[in-house]
């Protein structure tokens, strides 16, 4: 089959693997109709995230139709056509039991590794580095599932593969950065970072009761989506977003803030250039916390910072004195997806959420290296790729070679 | 354990002093910034080693424990504690490990334990040992509290003398039981032979905590995950960069 691969710091590339097997009795094949690139992928990409290695098969969002079970699964058919949520549930753990599926305690098969960065190991995650698990991704043509019934999820009737796509993972994840905003009526919500996360987490602001939310971000074609969400919007590059969001808020502050940006925000002036030169050594300091410091001072006294951005490891300078002296919460964690499928997918099917809206791009699987090159760029205004493992690269236009770097 | 065993246990320097903890981390930093230099995945390799030797300095692990992870008695014997916990009830875990020829399920170091006819307390165990050798011995056992506690200890001519118990303790809420397993053995060559041991990769603290963890993932979802076998892109030489990863094999 044709997968994308890690080869190392920026580069992925489209390879013939093998077409992956059942290994274990709870195991489906799938497959992928469709897989996504995220945000998060770029940090693998950057290399910021330790433990990928060369050859690892990446993509944590798709779908597709279940070709083969293992002997014991039994809620899953073949035939079926599923969802993969991207962080792995046994389904059987006290985390499992309590919905916090990102935290399962069972299903990271290296949890060592994790132990020794984080303390305690978290849920495997699929192509997402050693760390996580060393699970194959879904940017591929098949991909093998695990735990087959306490993960798969049968898509509904109705619904495009577009449509459900992104309840693999960016939509969950920007409704609960909005869920641990915990928006109460009147709330004014600001939001670093109009990416496809931090758009879902506008649209959950909105759906969860905020009165106003307000986006940052520097891109023209993401602030105009914003606000078709419904946001105002500000550019950093060219306001003063402390000193705007307080006057924006009558001198208040925003009542919580979401950092949908993470271990790369980037940054202007001294500390930005500290943090992006300490980031390279990789170990010096692994995060960039540029939007995390920026939330913390922005928040309103007593507010919540929510952190759906992916961070890593280490982060310098964070605020902590603001943080204390103001009374504030912060809501973290990697998405605990399947408790909030049924939820999100009654808002599709009611269409009170089009999450259609955010895809600029559709390519073919073999496309992958130039759709990883635009969404990294944003070139050519790319907010969010879609790749059709199964599209014959002929149907489509030829795409422009990638631009240098830069 | 009895806050009584607690304080009678010598000290493990499990807090490294500032300066180890510098001299750790700048080892640390030194191997990431050797890596920068490096292309492949002998670079990736560095970085990683170095970024685990900072992370456990940021964490004040001592150094001393870190490369010999070796704890002793006043009688210099090794003893290993480890505890865990399963979602199940005291009992059933009790049940499951009183009948001793489980244990090799989940100890990946035991080959076999067969108990022996008669009244049950005594059984015959088989371990591996380096460069494919095995050890035999006879265990007793010394205590037997039914859904509580289980303590042994080997006979009279092991070449490993070896003493252990667990105990299963109602954990708060519905999170169901804490395993405590504690294990005493003095190995051929003393505290030398169990460092040089870990360095070979044969650490009983490590050891028992993987062991626990796979009774656990056995007990609690019927079985260990893996990602042996899987699809990757990797070719030749790159097979063992992701070994240096899993703690199983992938291909
Ligand atoms: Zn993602
Ligand atoms: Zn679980």
């Amino acid at each position: 089959m044709k997968a994308v691969v890690w080869q190392g710091v920026n580069r992925v590339s489209v390879e013939t693997v093998p077409d992956p097997q059942i290994l274990q009795p709870t195991d489906a094949i799938v497959r992928v109709t469709k897989t996504a690139i995220c945000g998060s992928d770029l940090h693998l990409l950057d290399g910021y995230v330790p433990s990928m290695v060369h050859g690892d098969i990446v993509g944590h969002e798709f779908m597709g139709e279940v070709v083969e079970v293992g002997s014991e699964v039994r809620k899953v058919k073949v035939g079926d056509r599923v969802i993969v949520p991207f962080p792995i549930a046994c389904g059987k753990c006290w985390y499992c039991q309590k919905g916090l599926t990102s935290l399962c305690d069972n299903s990271n098969p290296n949890p060592g590794l994790a132990e020794k960065f984080w303390g305690y190991s978290p849920a495997g995650l699929y192509g997402y580095s050693h760390i996580t698990g060393g699970y194959a991704g879904g940017q591929a043509q098949f991909a093998r599932t695990v735990y087959a019934d306490a993960n798969l999820f049968k898509v509904p009737d109705g619904l495009t593969d577009e449509q459900v796509l992104f309840l693999t993972d960016i939509f969950p994840t920007g409704f609960m950065g909005a869920e641990n905003c915990q928006i109460e009526p009147g709330d004014v919500v600001a939001v670093f970072g109009a990416g496809p996360v931090g758009l879902f987490g506008i649209a959950s602001a909105f759906l969860l009761g905020a009165e106003r939310v307000i986006a940052i971000d520097r891109f023209p074609e993401r602030l105009e989506m914003a606000r078709t969400y419904g946001a105002e919007t500000i550019n950093y590059e060219e306001e003063n977003v402390f000193e705007l969001l307080k006057e924006m808020t009558g001198g208040r502050g925003p009542d919580s803030v979401m950092d949908a940006v993470g271990l790369e925000a980037q940054a202007h002036g001294l500390l930005g250039v500290a943090d992006a030169v300490k980031q390279t050594t990789r170990v010096l300091e692994s995060d960039r916390p540029h939007a995390l410091r920026a939330a913390i001072m922005a928040c309103r006294k007593g507010g919540t910072v929510s952190v759906p951005g992916v961070y890593g490891g280490l982060a310098d300078k964070i605020p902590l004195g603001a943080f204390m002296n103001k009374g504030l919460t912060m809501k973290t964690g990697q998405t605990h997806v399947h408790r909030y499928l049924d939820r999100l997918t009654g808002y599709i099917q009611r269409g009170e959420i089009d999450p259609t809206r955010i895809i600029t791009h559709r390519l073919t699987l073999d496309e992958a290296p130039h759709a990883y090159h635009i969404f990294k760029h944003k070139h050519d205004g790319c907010i969010k790729c879609v790749l059709d493992p199964w599209a014959d690269p002929k149907d489509h236009e030829p795409t422009p070679a990638p631009q240098p770097q830069g | 354990m009895t806050r009584k065993d607690y304080e009678e246990r010598p000290q493990s320097g499990r807090n490294s002093s500032p300066a180890e903890r510098v001299l750790f981390g700048s080892i640390g930093a030194g191997l990431i910034a050797l890596s920068l230099g490096q292309r492949g995945q002998v670079g990736t390799l560095l970085a990683t080693g170095g970024a685990l030797l900072v992370a456990g300095a940021a964490m004040g692990q001592g150094l001393g424990e870190t490369v010999t992870g070796v704890r002793r008695t006043e009688d210099d014997q090794i003893k290993v504690e480890k505890a865990i916990t399963v979602g199940m009830g005291a009992d059933e875990l009790y049940t499951f490990w009183r009948n001793f020829e489980n244990l090799p399920r989940f100890m990946d170091h035991l080959e076999s334990v067969k108990v022996q006819d008669g009244d049950g307390q005594r059984s015959h165990w088989v371990a591996k040992a380096p460069a494919g050798t095995s050890v035999e011995w006879d265990a007793e056992i010394t205590a037997d509290e039914p859904g509580r506690r289980i303590a042994w200890r080997s006979l009279e001519g092991a070449t490993v003398p070896n003493e252990g118990a667990v105990e299963f303790r109602p954990a708060p809420g519905d999170r169901g039981t804490e395993i405590h397993v504690s294990l005493t053995y003095r190995p051929p060559g003393g505290t030398l032979g169990a460092t040089v041991a870990r360095l070979l990769g044969e650490d009983p603290n490590v050891q028992i905590e993987h062991d626990l963890r796979r009774l656990k993932r056995l007990l609690e979802v019927g079985h260990i995950p893996t990602t042996e076998g899987q699809s990757s892109g990797r070719k030749g030489a790159l097979k063992a960069e992701a070994r240096m990863y899993d703690n199983r094999r992938t291909s």
